[in-house]
């Protein structure tokens, strides 16, 4: 036995956490929060994520390189849309000359 | 080390424990590329609506928040079903392997079969971009993008789901000849990361596209 095998409890656990949240998504798109609706959305999908990634994808336990392997992997994901976003949203900022 | 003669261990590996280790790492270097893929087309989602947030919001309206919500719970019970399935193989209970497996493929293709059904009432209300697209109102060729990203998200998810059903019929098939042992379960935890990037892709596109429109 080379991973550690997980009881059944565990899974359980996370499967109805993830449906408490999905509920809790559902919920609180129905209220106007401004641009808290997007941020609560995003909060609630990645902690989603994280629990399937942590649990149902056995990263909890995985060895050391797996694991900054797959923090690597969405540190570059969040490179590709900040610095995707930072372009689009800081447009108009500042004044440019015409012309241009 | 007794382990070292198992017939399970391939020749360029030291021990068993090393060729899991290798393969699993392989599988999340390939699944990092599909995550930097839907990544893409996540910013553009990202530039786009907040381009045009009401045209997303009028879009958002057409789509069936109780047959989307549905899907997602099929899809978060079959990563359940799937983690159990891999949990069997570790244990070499393959006939718990192959009920898990189907289980697995049975939501799996009910998610498909409800986004065929989405996708034909997406049809025949000319929400398909293109020639027949017709939206009432000065927002028309904003939603027009907003149902290509629509269209362009949730069918690259669901081709991911189409080769992901091949995938476990072919896991049934080997589960069913006893091929998976607390030796061998390598290739059913692989089957098994990437099903659950396909729930987790998933997790995303529900709340970005279908729960935009009908706040108060």
């Amino acid at each position: 036995m080379m991973h550690r095998v997980e009881p059944k409890s565990v899974y359980f656990k996370v499967f109805a956490a993830l449906m408490a949240l999905t509920t809790l998504t559902v919920w609180v798109s129905y209220y106007d929060l401004g641009d808290f609706s997007i941020a609560a959305a995003l909060a609630i999908a990645v902690t989603k994520a994280l629990l399937v990634i942590l649990f149902f994808m056995h990263v909890r336990h995985s060895p050391p390189l797996t694991r900054v392997a797959v923090a690597g992997g969405f540190l570059w994901l969040v490179i590709l849309l900040v610095l995707t976003l930072s372009d689009y949203f800081s447009r108009g900022w500042l004044p440019s000359p015409s012309g241009w | 080390m007794a382990e070292q003669h198992s017939a399970a261990l391939a020749h360029q590996f030291d021990d068993l424990a090393q060729q899991l280790d290798a393969s699993t790492f392989g599988m999340w270097v390939f699944l990092i590329t599909e995550i930097m893929f839907f990544g893409g087309l996540f910013a553009g989602y990202a530039v786009y609506r907040s381009a045009y947030p009401e045209a997303f919001a009028a879009g958002s309206l057409h789509l069936d928040i109780a047959l989307g919500g549905f899907n997602t719970v099929v899809l978060i019970a079959s990563s359940l079903t799937m983690a159990l399935a891999v949990r069997a193989a570790q244990l070499g209970d393959n006939p718990a392997v192959v009920r898990f497996l189907l289980l697995t493929l049975l939501l799996g293709t009910t998610f498909l079969g409800v986004k065929v059904f989405e996708y034909h009432h997406k049809w025949v209300e000319h929400l398909v971009p293109g020639p027949a697209f017709h939206f009432d109102g000065p927002l028309a060729p904003q939603v027009q993008m907003m149902f290509c990203f629509y269209f362009a998200m949730t069918g690259m998810h669901a081709l991911h789901m189409v080769v992901g059903v091949g995938l476990l019929v072919y896991f049934i098939a080997q589960a069913r000849a006893r091929r998976y042992s607390p030796d061998y379960y390598g290739p059913v935890e692989v089957m098994g990361l990437y099903w659950h990037f396909v729930d987790i892709v998933w997790i995303f596109l529900f709340p970005l596209l279908y729960l935009i429109g009908h706040r108060r």
